[in-house]
């Protein structure tokens, strides 16, 4: 019989997500994946999945799966079920259940065998900007899950925070173009809060707060970018690209976030303040 | 040769002119640099996205600085063929803008043999610059919200051919019936950096 999971409700977004799509940037092809890489491959490896294997990326709580087979499932990133951070049984007919998480945007979701969707160019993610991969889910999807790829870790419990809630302090590092900013403005980034608008979505978190003004002024032949760039359009707020980030942008680059801070990023939620440490030169 | 930051995984590399990007791109697809994941060409620029599990930032932009451009384009490259029915909306207003007959506009798109450069904007939507003469052709000032896939264009100093249906304020010169990007071809992307392109007048 083929192992499979039921979608009885997605919350306010539920995308399939995996290691994304490295590599063919110069296709304009981007590399999405999850928003929050390190929370989805300690799912993973919670399962026993490839690291990269494919998860759910759950924004804000509210999915219900049903086990149409005696499953193993996880949950990380945003606490929201009573499978956080360890491996649980979830007998055939039985629901898990993901509430809203007190802190954090994003929880990922992990089952034994990964979620075996049709992978479209190598990858099974959902890229929210260039529509590629795997539609959002729907309720009343069926998910088939495959074969364990290897065996269980012998792990009852990861003991990884949680995403804080309120100010958040990350890395920055310098961009191609911070040059073509004002010292003022260079002060402003790593000397003022930020705070997550509602528009911010896989693509980016738009930022508000004071305006970076450009001294360099003219036209910016588009230029390559990857997740984690701090792209200033004409209005002065940033933009801090995420997982679904363009392959090029015709904005200058002020300052990058460094890699291993732009997960955390991804688990921010509208409302909540940013601030960045660190030199642009 | 310009290196420039780009965070922790990245490099940018800025050239003078698209003809040096060109030359780069194909020098570092044909001998990839270890710990590279990707390579992105630009107008200007080539940005270099690597594996910090498997190299440093630093030895990547030695290496870089020691690769040596070859000659991107005029090649033996592959050359792809698109017929185009040339009914473009935009056909009439950019023989007005070149001064030109619409047919006038039609000879020269056909007559000059184009390079994929690069591309972005959507999967598989490659910039194409003529080894001819140099085109210059403002976008629409207002652009469209609907522009059907297959439609041939020009802006600036590009053509390029739409992969989808998607918003664009480029002028339409026409369509192809040829899928440029189909995901379920390898390679999905038709129009790759470094492909060469002839447009076919194929009649209404």
């Amino acid at each position: 019989m083929t192992r499979s999971l039921t979608v009885l409700a997605t919350g306010p977004l539920t995308t399939v997500q995996d290691g994304g799509r490295p590599g063919q940037g110069a296709l304009g092809v981007g590399r999405a994946g999850a928003c929050d890489r390190a929370a989805a491959r300690l799912a993973n490896r919670l399962v026993g999945n490839d690291p990269d294997a494919a998860v759910l990326e759950v924004t804000l709580g509210g999915l219900v799966l049903r086990a149409d087979a005696d499953l193993v499932v996880t949950t990380t990133g945003a606490r929201c079920s009573d499978a956080h951070n360890a491996p649980t049984a979830l007998p055939a007919g039985r629901e898990l259940r993901l509430g809203l998480p007190a802190t954090g945007l994003r929880t990922y979701v992990a089952v034994r065998g990964e979620v075996a969707v049709e992978p479209v160019l190598g990858s099974r993610s959902t890229d929210l900007l260039s529509g590629l991969g795997p539609p959002v889910l729907s309720r009343g999807d069926v998910l088939t899950v495959g074969d364990p790829a290897g065996p269980m870790p012998g792990v009852d419990l990861a003991p990884v925070p949680d995403p804080p809630g309120g100010e958040v302090t990350v890395r920055v590092l310098p961009g191609p173009r911070a040059d073509w900013f004002a010292e003022e403005a260079v002060r402003a980034l790593t000397g003022t809060p930020w705070t997550v608008t509602d528009e911010s979505n896989r693509i980016g978190l738009r930022l508000s707060g004071a305006a970076l003004e450009r001294t360099r002024t003219g036209e910016l032949a588009s230029e390559g970018m990857v997740r984690g760039a701090l792209q200033v359009p004409p209005s002065g707020q940033p933009v801090l690209f995420l997982a679904d980030a363009p392959v090029t942008g015709g904005y200058p680059v002020i300052g990058y976030v460094d890699d291993g801070d732009v997960d955390r990023c991804g688990q921010l939620r509208p409302g909540q303040t940013l601030r960045f440490r660190g030199a642009l030169s | 040769m310009r290196v420039l930051p780009s965070g922790s995984t990245a490099l940018l590399v800025e050239l003078d002119d698209l003809d040096a990007v060109l030359g780069l791109y194909a020098a570092l697809t044909a001998e990839p640099i270890e710990g590279v994941l990707d390579v992105v060409p630009a107008a200007r620029t080539v940005l270099l996205v690597t594996d910090p599990a498997v190299t440093t930032l630093a030895a990547v932009v030695q290496a870089v600085r020691r690769t040596r451009p070859r000659p991107g384009r005029r090649e033996g490259g592959e050359l792809v063929e698109l017929p185009v029915v040339y009914d473009g909306a935009d056909l009439g207003d950019v023989a007005a803008l070149l001064g030109v007959t619409a047919e006038e506009v039609v000879r020269r798109h056909t007559g000059t043999e184009w390079t994929v450069a690069f591309c972005g904007f959507a999967p598989g939507f490659g910039y194409l610059t003529p080894d001819g003469e140099a085109w210059d052709v403002p976008r629409r000032d207002s652009p469209r919200t609907r522009v059907p896939p297959g439609s041939v264009a020009l802006a600036g100093e590009f053509s390029g051919v739409y992969p989808r249906e998607s918003p664009g304020g480029w002028q339409l010169l026409g369509r192809t019936d040829v899928a440029v990007f189909d995901v379920d071809r390898d390679p999905a992307a038709l129009l790759r950096p470094g492909v060469r392109v002839r447009f076919v007048d194929a009649g209404s």
